[in-house]
C-alpha cells in the first residue's frame, strides 16, 4: 500500500507557482478560533479536482501564503471547501475575508489518504482538534463508497465541548447505522455529557479488526505519536498506519526545502505519510 | 445458582487469569446497578470497593467549591474504576457518578486485601493487572497536562 504522488494535472501544469484567483462564496465560524471558506474560481473555470488529504497553498494578497488541507467533499464538485484556524499573520488576515473579496489557491499538492487501496478494510479515523478537517474528505469519500470497506470508525478529541468542529455534522454522523462515532473531551465542565480523557483511550475498545484496518490519524504531532503506539497496541500494522505532517510549506511543490522532514519533503512526498516509512525519524528532535 | 463467576472471567480486567484466583474473587463480589447521576463513591469517604464496569458509563470527578464538578475522565464498559482500596489510608480521592444507567461488579476491597494477603500469587495477579491501569491513566493524565490542542 502506497500513498498517492502530485497528480498529473498538477505536475503538467504550465506555472505551480502562479495563484489562481478564487471568490469567497461562503464563510462559517466553525468554533472560536476556527472558520471554513467555499471558494470558487473568479473565471468560472474548471471543476476542482483533488484527493481526500491533500491542501492547497492559499495566498492572501499583500498579506501571504499559507498551505491549508482542503476539508471539502472530493466527490461531490461544488466550491472548493477549506477550514483554517486563526494562529498566524495569514490565517487571521484570511479570517477578516468577507463574501465576494479574492484569495489566491495554488493546488492541490501533496499525497493523499489511501482510499482506494484501503477498500475492503475496516476503516479507523482518530482526529485530534483540528486535525478534523484534512480527514473529513476521506470520509466523505469512505461514505459514498460504504459498500467498499468493514466497519468505519470515527475517533475525535478535542481540548473542550466548545471546541468541537462540524459539531451539527458530527451528529449526523452519529446517527448512521453505518458509522460509528466516538467524541471525546480533555476538559469539561457543565453540562458535557459525553466522553472525557484522550482520544487515545478510545482505541482500545473501538469497534474494528485490528488486523483488517487502516488507520488514517491527524492531529497535533504528540497526539500522532501516542496514537500510532496505541494502533499498534491494538494490532494495527505501522504498515497500516497513515498520518499526516504539519511543515513550513513555501513553494508546495518539492523546490525550496523549507518543508524538509528528514529525507523527505512534507509538501511532496507528504503531507500523508505510512507510518512505517517515517517511524525511524518521526518524533526525533528537530527533524 | 448462576454465579457472577463467568461475568468475572470475561471482563477485560479478568481475562487470562487462573480460575482459582477467579474462584477466590468471586467470593467478594456482588451485582450492582446505578441510575444516571446516582453516585458510585465520594470523595474522602473510605474505600473499600472497586467497580468491573458490564454497562454504562461513569464519571471521575473531582468537586470545585467555584465551578461545581469537574470531569477527569469517563469510564465504560470493559472498565476498572477505583484503586483507593488498594493503598492506605483507603480514601477515596475522587467522586465516581454514573451518566447513565451502568450495572457493574461490586468487588469488597476488605475481602480482596485479606485473600491476597492469604495468597501472594492472587495478590500479584491483582496487582499487575492494577499497575497496568495506573500507567495508562497515568500516561493519559499526562497528555491531558499538555493541553496538546492549544
Amino acid at each position: 500500500m502506497t500513498t498517492s504522488t502530485v497528480p498529473a494535472h498538477v505536475e503538467h501544469r504550465a506555472n505551480p507557482m502562479q495563484p489562481q484567483p478564487f471568490r469567497v462564496r461562503k464563510v462559517q465560524n466553525d468554533t472560536h478560533d476556527t472558520f471554513t471558506m467555499n471558494l470558487t474560481p473568479v473565471d468560472g473555470g474548471a471543476e476542482f479536482k483533488f484527493q481526500p488529504g491533500q491542501f492547497n497553498m492559499l495566498y492572501v494578497f499583500g498579506v501571504g501564503e499559507v498551505p491549508i488541507s482542503i476539508s471539502g467533499d472530493p466527490t461531490a464538485g461544488g466550491p472548493l471547501v477549506h477550514t483554517t484556524r486563526a494562529v498566524g499573520t495569514v490565517t487571521k488576515a484570511m479570517r477578516k475575508l468577507k463574501v465576494g473579496d479574492t484569495i489566491g489557491v495554488r493546488g492541490p499538492y501533496g499525497s493523499a489518504w489511501p482510499v482506494e487501496e484501503a477498500k475492503g478494510s475496516d476503516i479507523v479515523i482518530v482526529a485530534g482538534g483540528i486535525g478534523l478537517a484534512p480527514l473529513r474528505p476521506s470520509l466523505y469519500y469512505v461514505l459514498r463508497h460504504r459498500h467498499d470497506y468493514g466497519k468505519v470508525v470515527l475517533l475525535y478529541g478535542t481540548r473542550t465541548p466548545s471546541d468541537i468542529l462540524y459539531r451539527k455534522e458530527i451528529e449526523g454522523w452519529r446517527s448512521r447505522f453505518d458509522l460509528e462515532v466516538y467524541v471525546t473531551v480533555d476538559r469539561a465542565i457543565g453540562a458535557w455529557h459525553g466522553n472525557v480523557g484522550v482520544v487515545t483511550n478510545l482505541i482500545p475498545k473501538a469497534p474494528f479488526d485490528p488486523l483488517n484496518a487502516v488507520a488514517m490519524v491527524c492531529g497535533p504531532e504528540v497526539m500522532m505519536r501516542f496514537t500510532a503506539l496505541a494502533l499498534q497496541k491494538r494490532g494495527v500494522t505501522p504498515g497500516r498506519t497513515y498520518l499526516t505532517m504539519e511543515r513550513n510549506m513555501k513553494c508546495a511543490v518539492g523546490f525550496c526545502g523549507h518543508c524538509q522532514f528528514g529525507p523527505t519533503f512534507a509538501c511532496k512526498d507528504g503531507p500523508v505519510y505510512r507510518y512505517d516509512k517515517i517511524r525511524w525519524f518521526f518524533g526525533k528532535r528537530e527533524v | 445458582m448462576e454465579t457472577l463467576e463467568p461475568y468475572l472471567a470475561e471482563h477485560p480486567f479478568f481475562r487470562g487469569m487462573a480460575k482459582r484466583h477467579i474462584e477466590l474473587i468471586v467470593g467478594c463480589a456482588s451485582n450492582v446497578r446505578f441510575d444516571a447521576g446516582q453516585y458510585l463513591d465520594k470523595e474522602g469517604e473510605e474505600a473499600n470497593r472497586f467497580w468491573i464496569i458490564r454497562h454504562g458509563r461513569i464519571a471521575i470527578e473531582i468537586f470545585n467549591p467555584t465551578t461545581g464538578p469537574i470531569t477527569i475522565q469517563t469510564v465504560g464498559e470493559g472498565d476498572v474504576a477505583g484503586w483507593s482500596w488498594l493503598f492506605p489510608p483507603y480514601v477515596h480521592h475522587f467522586d465516581t457518578r454514573a451518566l447513565e444507567l451502568t450495572r457493574a461488579i461490586a468487588l469488597d476491597g476488605k475481602c480482596l486485601r485479606t485473600k491476597c494477603e492469604n495468597d501472594h500469587e492472587l495478590g500479584y495477579e491483582l496487582f499487575k493487572r492494577f499497575a497496568q491501569i495506573m500507567e495508562q491513566r497515568i500516561e493519559a493524565t499526562r497528555m491531558q497536562l499538555l493541553d496538546l490542542y492549544k
